[in-house]
């Protein structure tokens, strides 16, 4: 049975993830550090993309690049504390200004692994202006899935 | 557009910000009630209700009636659910990420074992 993932707005300017795996923080740690291992979860299938490229240079003051295709959409930052086995933290710079610091804590009990994933917003504006665009492409998968079924029903009608 | 939904999401998560109205929104999610029955339930002045019922009523989440003398308030229902949505929306992302990631930490991990297990012998 899959874990639980949690989500909460903890202030105006804040979202906590929460999740636990079933291995040492010494491996869930070297899935979000090692490109080859990366790469085989952080797009959902659902998304129907894949990465076409994925740099990391895990140290601190180090970059990251990630590069999805078809459409080239890129995602890029800075490492500011890489703690080997217990913590991360990077920017997201790919949005300009308004881009949140993501912080990954990784947290071993009893041969599991808590890992906490916190993403700071400069403001809550900027974290108000995320939650809406997802909220806008919500809305934008509910018209297209609509449409489709005005499709589907106007040619289950004439046949 | 954006400027108009940061407005109301702004609104939105002030009013969820306090038990009481939490509480308001639980209890009118069972049955429509009047200020008068939520003062009662709250152990409050009917004051302090209509102030906490007016928050919710400008965040979109309670719309209120008066009828003759007895005002009812009941759930602004949409105003929840889109709040919910991208939540729900952004949860969905991370669940499944992580739900692949699952499948790595438990192929590593079983490696890890088997690998362990050989430079013993």
């Amino acid at each position: 049975m899959k874990n639980r993932t949690t989500v909460e707005r903890k202030s105006e300017r804040e979202l906590v993830v929460t999740r636990t795996f079933n291995g040492p923080a010494r491996i869930v740690f070297e899935a979000w550090t090692k490109p080859e291992l990366f790469k085989r979860w952080w797009v959902p299938k659902s998304m129907g993309m894949s990465l076409r490229s994925c740099e990391m240079d895990v140290h601190v003051g180090g970059k990251y690049r990630l590069e999805f295709e078809p459409d080239g959409m890129a995602f890029f930052g800075t490492y500011l504390e890489v703690t080997p086995h217990s913590r991360l933290v990077w920017t997201n710079e790919e949005g300009g200004e308004g881009g949140p610091v993501t912080s990954v804590t990784f947290e071993e009990k009893g041969g599991k692994t808590l890992l906490v994933l916190h993403e700071l917003y400069p403001s809550k504006e900027a974290l108000d202006a995320a939650g809406t665009g997802a909220a806008d492409a919500m809305g934008e998968t509910f018209a297209q899935l609509d449409e489709l079924l005005v499709t589907l029903g106007a040619s289950m009608q004439r046949s | 557009m954006v400027q108009y939904n940061q407005t109301r999401f702004d609104a939105s998560f002030a009013a969820l910000s306090d038990t009481t109205r939490r509480g308001v929104l639980e209890q009118l999610g069972r049955s429509d009630a009047s200020i008068t029955d939520l003062a009662e339930k709250f152990h409050m002045t009917l004051t302090g209700m209509k102030k906490h019922v007016g928050v919710l009523e400008r965040a979109g989440l309670v719309i209120t009636e008066k009828v003759g003398r007895v005002r009812t308030c009941k759930l602004g229902l949409c105003r929840l659910e889109e709040e919910g949505a991208w939540i729900e929306r952004y949860r969905q992302l991370w669940g499944e990420r992580f739900d692949e990631l699952d499948n790595v930490v438990e192929e590593l991990t079983r490696k890890e074992k088997v690998d362990g297990r050989k430079k013993r012998k």
